[in-house]
């Protein structure tokens, strides 16, 4: 897969620019605040319609402008694909793929795959588990786009049943003040049969999540632990592994999703005292963890900054990787690989075998701030980035 | 901002469902012009409609009486009752002309992020319209989204001890459409309720 063009108007500090692009490496170089990561922005922005950056859409528009356009040629396997992009704050954004609008823009999903390496992602390993689940369910999304509407059905199913246990909670709270050691108040006959239908839903939604997010690690285990050797020279023994809140430690989890669906409604019924008095969900996949070790300790403290980043390159490596070996189907070709400005983070030998993994690809975008700092390995095309213009040089 | 009255028409306008600021001014505007007979009309219909519309005693569905249309029909089945959640809804399904049972309204779905439980709703008057054992047969069509799915879960719940027949309307593939336009979503419900066909 390929970006042979990209072309943004109105997106963040860029009124207009084009930027072709050929396979290799292309080089973006220019100061600090010039707009190189709006660019990888912009491309990311095309295959997981978010931002890596932001939250919300509303500064993805230039100061003054009413809407952004993002223009992108995708080339699988010499066949180009133009993907169009509207977005427009406030409103709804549009999608066209080929002059064709879609009915709905998340279908653009899968159509451009890219790996992104950023400065932020020191976050996978020193952050907080949020951090972790989000790198595990955009890859899910990026393997399987299905899976944003099981995602998004879990998180409105998470939200009805955490207003359910506020109110819930805060009543049953004002049933035992008035009478004491009666549990006969509103909120017990009230409100508990329609928490139960919620854990049901709950349930089901969480574990078709948790059975995917499984899957994922098991694929990405073996794949982790290849790159951080590599990345790091040897230099340790890095593991993935997926703690559930629904489970104790060593438990081994179920297999299959009616396993998950009945461990998830246990763990509930379990937690329900505790939930009432919070007013909190505190099962299932939003409070999991994916837990990153070196050798017997946890990587969340104990490594060092240099581990660290060997850690969360190994990451994006690994994705990087399962990606490419993906079924044939769905994917035409490995994923763009984004550099954003990560090799000033790197010391010299993480630099050097990191460019030497990532040379082979199909295609790398790499952005940094001073050219010394892109290694030997990435040589290719050239370009300058500075005041919103991006001008080829080499 | 316009001079008084017409701003304060476009902002009471701008309060309605599904009108917009530009929407609401487009329509003060037309107003504006329009014959005045015409306006006079559509302000005695408003006015007419909050004194002589109510809500059927029996099914919550509108009416000008008592009851409804429907709960006074003889002809109507009383053994099957379809549960919904608003009046439109009954609308949607009386055009059909295949259903002839009777309706249940609840006034909405549970969510508990608006603050609906299951005593905002009508579901208290449903089981006692359920408790002489007149209904055998429960038809729960309740939106096919996360708030419906739940009401129905929980009404299926409430009324298992009762021993009678609850069935929930099926989620599949359009009439006349093609396989390669539906969502994932939908597909996959497809798939699930997929049934024997008969050769």
């Amino acid at each position: 897969m390929k970006l042979a063009r990209l072309s943004l108007t109105d997106f963040r500090s860029y009124a207009h620019v084009e930027l072709a692009l050929d396979s290799g490496v292309s080089v973006l170089v220019g100061p600090n605040g010039q707009g190189k990561t709006n660019l990888v922005e912009a491309i990311w922005y095309v295959a997981t319609l978010s931002s890596h950056r932001v939250a919300t859409e509303a500064p993805l528009i230039r100061t003054g402008a009413s809407r952004a356009v993002v223009r992108t040629v995708v080339d699988r396997e010499g066949r180009d694909m133009l993907v169009e992009l509207e977005l427009v704050p406030g409103g709804s954004n549009r999608a066209r793929v080929n002059r064709a609008p879609l009915p709905r823009p998340r279908e653009v999903l899968g159509l451009l795959r890219t790996v992104l390496f950023a400065p932020e992602d020191i976050a996978l390993v020193k952050g907080d588990p949020a951090e972790r689940r989000r790198f595990l369910d955009e890859l899910l999304v990026a393997r399987a786009p299905r899976l944003a509407g099981v995602r998004s059905d879990y998180d409105r199913v998470l939200r009805q049943r955490s207003a359910l246990l506020r109110s819930a909670g805060s009543l049953a709270r004002g049933a035992r003040g008035g009478q004491r050691g009666r549990t006969s108040g509103g909120a017990e006959r009230g409100e508990l049969p329609t928490l139960d239908v919620w854990d049901a839903h709950l349930a089901r939604a969480g574990a078709e999540l948790l059975a995917a997010r499984l899957e994922l690690v098991e694929a990405l285990r073996p794949l982790v632990a290849k790159a951080y050797d590599a990345v790091s020279a040897g230099a340790g023994d890095a593991r993935l592994d997926y703690r559930s809140s629904a489970a104790a430690a060593a438990q081994p989890l179920p297999g299959d999703r009616a396993g998950l669906t009945q461990l998830l409604l246990n763990a509930m019924e379990a937690a329900r005292p505790a939930e009432l008095e919070r007013g909190v969900s505190l099962v299932g996949p939003h409070r999991d963890e994916l837990v990153l070790s070196l050798g017997t300790l946890p990587a969340r403290g104990y490594a060092s900054h240099g581990e660290a980043w060997s850690f969360a390159l190994a990451l994006r490596l690994a994705a990087y990787d399962l990606l490419s070996a993906d079924d044939s189907t769905s994917a035409a070709g490995t994923p763009v690989l984004l550099l954003d400005d990560v090799f000033a983070e790197l010391d010299t030998g993480r630099r050097e075998r990191l460019a030497t993994l990532v040379a082979p690809a199909e295609q790398v975008l790499v952005t940094a701030a001073v050219a010394a700092d892109v290694p030997e390995q990435l040589r290719g095309a050239r370009y300058a980035v500075a005041a919103g213009s991006v001008r080829r040089t080499g | 901002m316009y001079e008084g009255v017409v701003q304060d028409l476009i902002d009471e306008l701008g309060r309605l469902p599904g009108v917009g600021p530009k929407g609401a001014q487009r329509i003060a505007f037309y107003l504006l012009a329009a014959d005045p007979t015409d306006v006079r009309r559509l302000a005695d219909v408003l006015v007419l409609v909050k004194d002589k519309v109510r809500f059927c005693a029996t099914c919550g569905n509108v009416a000008e009486e008592e009851h409804c249309r429907i709960c006074r029909d003889p002809r109507r089945d009383p053994a099957v009752l379809c549960v919904v959640e608003e009046p439109k809804d009954v609308v949607a399904i009386e055009r059909t002309r295949e259903y002839r049972g009777r309706y249940h309204v609840l006034g909405g779905a549970i969510s508990p992020i608006d603050g609906i439980g299951p005593d905002d709703l009508r579901v208290r008057e449903l089981m006692t319209r359920l408790a002489d054992g007149a209904v055998r047969e429960l038809i729960l069509a309740t939106d096919p989204n996360l708030e419906g799915e739940a009401t129905a879960t929980y009404l299926a719940r409430l009324v298992k001890p009762m021993g009678l027949r609850v069935t929930r309307l099926a989620s599949g593939l359009p009439v006349g459409g093609d396989l390669e336009y539906a969502d994932e979503v939908t597909l996959g419900r497809a798939f699930e309720g997929r049934r024997l066909l008969d050769a």
